[in-house]
C-alpha cells in the first residue's frame, strides 16, 4: 500500500509545482456556460486541500469570473479525481471510477447552476 | 489467490516506478521543477502522515472489533436510510486527502457496504466545516449554506444511482489487498 501512496503523493507534488496559479485565471472566457465547463475541468484536474479551492474561488470572484463557474470549480475540486484516478481504479475498479467521475462532472455543472439560481432568489 | 496478491503488489511497485521515471526525466530537463516537486512532496508527506496513521488505526479497529452483522445493521444495503446519513456525516467529518480513505472504504465494501455508500461518502468530502471561516472571507453564509445543502442532495442522488441502476462486481485483483 505504501508504494502506491508515495507514487500518488509524488504525482500530486509534481502537478502542484508544474502548473502556475496564473494558468487558472487565464483560461476563463467570461462566458457563463463555457466557464462552468472550464471551471469543472480545472477543478477536476486540480488537487490539494479544499481550503486552497476556496481561496482560489474567492480570487476568481474578484476578477469577475461568474459565480456558476466558480461554484462548478469548487465542487469538482473535491468530487472529481483525475489525479487519484489510478488509486481509485485500483481499489474500486475501472467501472466505478469512470462512472463516478462522469456523474461528478455532470453534477458539478448542474449543482452549480442550481446553487446560483437558489442563491440569487432567496 | 496468491496470484492476485502478487499482481496487486506488482501493480503498486510498477506505479511508483513509473512516477519515479517521470521525475528522473523531468530532473534531466528541468532540475528546478524536480527539486521543487520533491520539496513539496516532503512537506505534503509530513502533513499527511498523521492522517495515514489515523486511518490505518481506524481500519485496524474496524477489522478486529466491528462484526459483519454490525456493518450490515448500520451501513450495509439492508440498513435502510441510516447508511445514507452515516455516509454523509462520515464524508463531511473525514480529514486528509481522499485516497487515504480508499483502503478503509474497500475494507467496508468487502464486508457488504455498497458502491452507493462509497460514492456518497466521497461526494460529501466537498463539505468541509472546519474551513468555513476561510470560506466566509470570500463568500457569505447564504451562499455557503446553499452550496452545502445542494451538495448533500447531489451526493444522495449519486449514491442512489449507483445503488439502483449500476451493477458492479468487486475487482478481483483487490480482493486480497
Amino acid at each position: 500500500m505504501i508504494p502506491f501512496f508515495v507514487g500518488i503523493l509524488l504525482l500530486i507534488s509534481l502537478i502542484e509545482e508544474a502548473i502556475p496559479q496564473s494558468f487558472y485565471t487565464n483560461v476563463f472566457s467570461k462566458n457563463i456556460f463555457l466557464d462552468s465547463i472550464i471551471g469543472t475541468i480545472i477543478g477536476g484536474i486540480s488537487t490539494g486541500s479544499s481550503v486552497t479551492s476556496y481561496v482560489m474561488g474567492g480570487e476568481f470572484l474578484k476578477q469577475g469570473i461568474s459565480l456558476v463557474a466558480i461554484t462548478a470549480f469548487l465542487i469538482s475540486w473535491v468530487t472529481i479525481g483525475i489525479l487519484q484516478f489510478a488509486a481509485e481504479t485500483y481499489y474500486f475498479g475501472k467501472k466505478f471510477t469512470i462512472i463516478r467521475n462522469i456523474l461528478s462532472f455532470i453534477f458539478s455543472i448542474l449543482a452549480a447552476i442550481i446553487i446560483v439560481f437558489i442563491y440569487g432568489n432567496i | 489467490m496468491e496470484i492476485f496478491k502478487k499482481n496487486s503488489k506488482n501493480t503498486k511497485i510498477y506505479f511508483l516506478g513509473f512516477v519515479i521515471l517521470i521525475y528522473l526525466i523531468i530532473g534531466i530537463f528541468n532540475l528546478e521543477l524536480f527539486k521543487n516537486s520533491l520539496s513539496f512532496f516532503s512537506e505534503l508527506f509530513i502533513k499527511i502522515f498523521p492522517v495515514f496513521f489515523l486511518v490505518f488505526t481506524f481500519s485496524f479497529i474496524l477489522n478486529f472489533f466491528i462484526t459483519q452483522k454490525q456493518i450490515n445493521h448500520y451501513i450495509g444495503k439492508s440498513s435502510g436510510y441510516k447508511r445514507w446519513i452515516i455516509a454523509i456525516l462520515a464524508g463531511i467529518i473525514s480529514v486528509g486527502p481522499v485516497f487515504v480513505w480508499y483502503p478503509i472504504l474497500k475494507n467496508l465494501q468487502t464486508k457488504g457496504v455498497g458502491y452507493g455508500f462509497i460514492a456518497t461518502f466521497i461526494y460529501n468530502r466537498a463539505i468541509k466545516l472546519a474551513f468555513i471561516p476561510v470560506f466566509l472571507i470570500y463568500f457569505d453564509w447564504k451562499y455557503i449554506l446553499t452550496l452545502f445543502i445542494v451538495l448533500i442532495v447531489f451526493s444522495l442522488i449519486q449514491g442512489l444511482i449507483f445503488e439502483k441502476f449500476i451493477n458492479i462486481k468487486l475487482p478481483k485483483e483487490t480482493l486480497n489487498s
